[in-house]
């Protein structure tokens, strides 16, 4: 019932979305069906409780007949791993239209109608338990993301976004033949998750480790890993601020997602057999990213940069399969979009202040927006991974699944390297609040205005959020330690 | 030996006979899918009213009464003879009847014949262009010649055949494949090829779909290649389906070429019409791969692409054939100027390429599951899948163009609200075709099993 209603209230909120004529109206009926997602999501985390019951209840689970003759059905189900992810997405897109309010959009009413259908894609990927069904959601989150980022986007958008569009479509079809492939393997014809959860059984080891990539590459290309990589900074930085947001704090983890859901488990020696190489993918990725982070002056970009160090750890922790890193991964896809939408935020707010991201073109910011700056420098460190910060948590999690990895021979090496990042992590970031927020106030940061309330308020969620995890893990890891012992037994290589 | 189909030129020149006929004759088909048959004609077992054949000539009948409500006024741009104009377009559906039907190789080439002859008509009735004679000329001569090997292909077969005989299914000798089997089966194959310009033998469909007078291009390009398409699949799995593994690698090549040349050469076009040519062939490859499969997935499978590619190819033709400017220039910001028919060309289009929602998304998933359930040419599918991806590049351009460029891109009149109403409701069907496409799922794979 529940992720029906999840699925539901943006789809046809968004289309009703299309026909308001008027900016304001539109605006505020986004924000109205964001609200009664977030309602409707919490409520399906209060029914599922701490830990959550397999199956069972009927309130987060629903299955209709969709394509009988094709073996699919329109099975939905919240278990720990889509309620996390979930919630993030319900959370965010509230976060989402107060904190850019004050955006101004040509035919808004088309804007805000196809963020609320990004919404439904982005909910039917992570509830969807029918691999078409998936599949279909999975496109669906990108269709009016496309029209999003070419419509409103900067000066290069359409370049950018179909670079994009392309890249991930491209993984998509691959993934589509995968699933097709998997599917005639399964004994019933089925598209069903349990089915795909037997195939192991069914599939010769060596099947496995081509059929790894058909999917794999789909989902690499989203998160994005080393060398897939290209589209991403080009992506965000012409996206307006309110798509990058979608994609960066929420869209990301549907890469991460599909490996945990669809991947591993489905093809655990395929998984296996490709850790080792995924895994210097992901190093190089995460220094790569970091190195370059530390040189760009553009604020969309650096971000940009961050989030594939940030992803490349979590896709690490994964092929590490370890019970310990798997919770780690489904905590730290949780923070990093809460941190990562405290970043934007403040860059959304820069940019329209200013007319700049340019970081050599700003400084002094702490003098003259205070509140900017003490909340900022709250959400940065939380990125860093600061001990009390939500960011902490995850990121040590994740470090002991690598550490205590078995799947590997090279942990103790990934660990290492992948601490190096951390610290470049630190050095960017730091560095970048230093210029921007300290040093000499300019002509142009002399007359900046602390933030107004609906970005404090925003902002204020976010920071709450952060320190609550930071401080009070303990409703987030009883959320996901079902759901990872789960998926390691169905992750057993051995 | 059920026989209804079948129906004679229509005699007014009037589109709303057209459109009656076409009416009744959809009705009729229906009727008889449900095993109401209106009358019985002995036609001594040369044509076969299998519901495969009938489902083909129900999306050949539905979509010529769409095309003929939705173009039908712009025939008469093309020049004073409206009247033989629909009577050609109903020989050529006569022709088409017979080629979804045929049970013997005579009736094939009979089908074919009937449909090619028109559609030489058809291409150079633009009387004082050149280019519409050039197109005519070309098609006319190639075509021919793909008639003449085709002749020879049939005669080869018959001499081939234990038995001597045209029927379909009893070619084969069930033992062994003789050289001159070979040669016709090849033979017809290529000739076939031709038919719906698959390459290396479509260096014709560029130049005739760019000549001919766009109302008819649009013609060609869905209803008659489809039909074709549909006694193509019938034809090699009737007549070769036991024999399949001599002549696949052929068809695997010729699906490959046409899907590269297809898609990389529609990516170089400037003009939407000429794209849209293209596209066809591109489109064309994927049928083939039914050819390919030949299993019940790929036969479901090539109804339900025949049905999804027919209606959004006859949509983008519908609104192009409006447009002042058919480069891809001429599209720019038609969404401010006509947001109805931008937002339906959209969804054709994303139909053509097989976005998820659209009917074209379950045809292309039926033509990739079809050759992955065979278990061999993943290769093929994998290229094939790579080919769709470079498809979005050429389909997007246009959506690009509307939406997000700035230009005065218009139609030449104002569409009317008729006009506008049946493009939301072809767009519908196609939305239905991607959301719930069990109807007429359902009735497919009833199909398979009465088969």
């Amino acid at each position: 019932m529940i992720p029906v209603l999840l699925i539901f209230i943006p789809l046809v909120t968004g289309l009703i979305g299309f026909l308001l004529k008027s900016e304001k109206t539109a605006r505020g009926w986004a924000l109205l069906s964001s609200l009664v997602t977030l309602v409707v999501a919490l409520t399906g985390a209060g029914v599922a409780g701490g830990g959550v019951a397999g199956g069972a209840n009927p309130m987060l689970h629903a299955d209709v007949a969709w394509l009988p003759d094709l073996g699919s059905r329109f099975t939905v189900g919240l278990d720990g791993l889509s309620l996390i992810l979930s919630l993030l997405t319900a959370i965010s897109f509230p976060l989402i239209f107060i904190a850019t309010w004050r955006d101004q959009y040509k035919r808004a009413w088309n804007f805000y109608a196809l963020m609320l259908l990004s919404q439904t894609g982005l909910l039917g990927v992570f509830l969807a338990q029918d691999a078409l069904l998936f599949y279909f959601f999975w496109e669906l989150a990108l269709i009016p993301v496309y029209f999003l980022c070419s419509q409103w986007g900067g000066e290069r958008r359409i370049a950018a976004t179909f670079k994009f569009f392309v890249y991930t479509f491209l993984g998509s079809l691959l993934m589509l033949v995968g699933i097709i492939w998997l599917y005639f393997h399964t004994p019933d014809h089925s598209f069903s998750m349990a089915s795909f959860y037997e195939l192991h059984n069914h599939i010769a080891n060596s099947d496995q480790t081509w059929v790894f990539w058909l999917l794999f590459i789909a989902f690499a290309i989203k998160m994005p890993i080393w060398p897939l990589h290209t589209w991403q900074p080009d992506t965000y930085e012409q996206s307006p601020t309110a798509v990058t947001m979608v994609l960066s704090a929420i869209m990301v983890k549907m890469g991460l997602f599909g490996v945990i859901r669809w991947l591993a488990p489905v093809l655990p020696i395929g998984t296996w057999a490709w850790g080792d190489t995924v895994s210097v993918a992901c190093i190089i990725g995460m220094i790569y990213a970091s190195l370059v982070a530390m040189k760009q002056n553009d604020l969309k970009r650096l971000l940009a940069y961050s989030s594939i160090a940030h992803v490349g750890l979590m896709a690490l922790a994964i092929f590490a399969t370890d019970s310990t890193g798997m919770q780690g991964v489904m905590i730290q896809m949780f923070n990093h979009g809460i941190n990562i939408l405290g970043m934007w935020i403040v860059v959304d707010l820069i940019e329209r202040q200013f007319g700049t991201r340019k970081i050599s073109e700003l400084g002094g910011l702490a003098k003259t927006a205070p509140g900017l700056a003490i909340l900022l420098v709250i959400v940065a460190l939380g990125n860093v991974a600061l001990p009390l910060t939500n960011g902490f948590i995850g990121e040590f999690l994740l470090f002991t699944g690598v550490f205590t990895s078995t799947a590997t021979a090279y942990s103790v090496v990934f660990t290492v390297v992948a601490a190096v990042t951390i610290i470049l992590g630190a050095i960017y970031t730091l560095n970048m609040i230093q210029r921007v927020f300290y040093g000499p106030v300019n002509s142009l940061t002399s007359r900046a205005m602390d933030i107004s309330l609906n970005e404090k308020l925003v902002l204020s969620v976010i920071v709450v959020l952060i320190l609550f995890i930071g401080v009070f893990p303990g409703p987030v890891l009883a959320m996901t330690k079902e759901f990872s012992e789960f998926i390691l037994t169905k992750m057993a290589y051995k | 030996m059920m026989f209804s189909g079948i129906f004679t030129t229509s005699k007014r020149a009037i589109r709303n006979v057209a459109v009656v006929g076409l009416a009744i004759l959809l009705v009729v088909n229906y009727l008889d899918l449900l095993g109401h048959h209106l009358f019985n004609i002995d036609v001594h077992k040369m044509l076969y009213f299998d519901t495969f054949g009938i489902l083909g000539n129900s999306i050949a009948f539905g979509s010529t009464l769409l095309y003929v409500l939705l173009s039908g006024r712009d025939m008469e741009r093309v020049g004073n003879n409206l009247a033989e104009y629909f009577a050609l377009i109903f020989f050529v559906l006569c022709g088409v009847t017979i080629i979804t039907t045929f049970n013997t190789l005579l009736m094939l080439f009979l089908g074919i014949e009937i449909i090619s002859i028109p559609l030489y008509i058809l291409t150079g009735s633009d009387k004082r262009n050149l280019k519409s004679n050039e197109a005519a000329l070309k098609y006319f001569l190639m075509g021919s010649f793909s008639t003449g090997l085709m002749l020879l292909g049939i005669a080869f077969l018959y001499g081939a055949s234990p038995t001597g005989t045209f029927f379909i299914d009893d070619l084969w000798s069930g033992k062994g494949v003789s050289p001159v089997f070979m040669a016709g089966l090849l033979l017809l194959l290529v000739s076939m090829a031709f038919k719906v310009s698959a390459a290396p033998f479509h260096f014709w469909t560029p130049d005739v779909y760019d000549g001919a007078p766009t109302v008819f291009t649009s013609f060609m390009a869905t209803i008659v290649k489809v039909s074709i398409f549909v006694g193509f699949v019938r034809l090699f799995d009737e007549a070769f389906g036991e024999s399949q593994e001599r002549w696949q690698i052929f068809v695997a090549i010729i699906t490959a070429a046409t899907l590269f040349i297809g898609n990389v050469t529609a990516v170089f076009q400037q003009s939407v019409k000429r794209m849209l040519a293209y596209s066809s062939i591109a489109q064309a490859g994927f049928m083939l791969l039914a050819l390919l499969a030949l299993n019940g997935v790929a036969k479901e499978g090539i109804i339900l692409y025949a049905a999804a590619y027919s209606i959004a190819t006859i949509g983008i033709f519908a609104i192009l054939i409006r447009m002042k400017d058919y480069t891809f220039e001429g599209f720019n910001g038609l969404a401010r100027q006509q947001p109805v028919l931008a937002a339906t060309c959209t969804i054709f289009l994303l139909s053509l390429a097989g976005i998820p929602l659209t009917g074209g998304f379950f045809a292309k998933y039926y033509m990739l599951s079809s050759v992955v359930a065979t278990g061999h040419f993943l290769w093929l599918v994998i290229f094939s899948v790579l080919c769709a991806a470079v498809s979005v590049y050429y389909y997007f351009r246009v959506i690009q163009a509307m939406y997000f460029k700035e230009g005065d891109g218009t139609t030449e009149t104002e569409p009317g609200a008729g006009f506008k109403g049946l493009l939301v409701v072809l767009a519908a069907i196609v939305v239905i075709l991607g959301v719930c496409p069990q109807s007429l799922l359902s009735q497919l794979t009833k199909m398979i099993y009465t088969w």
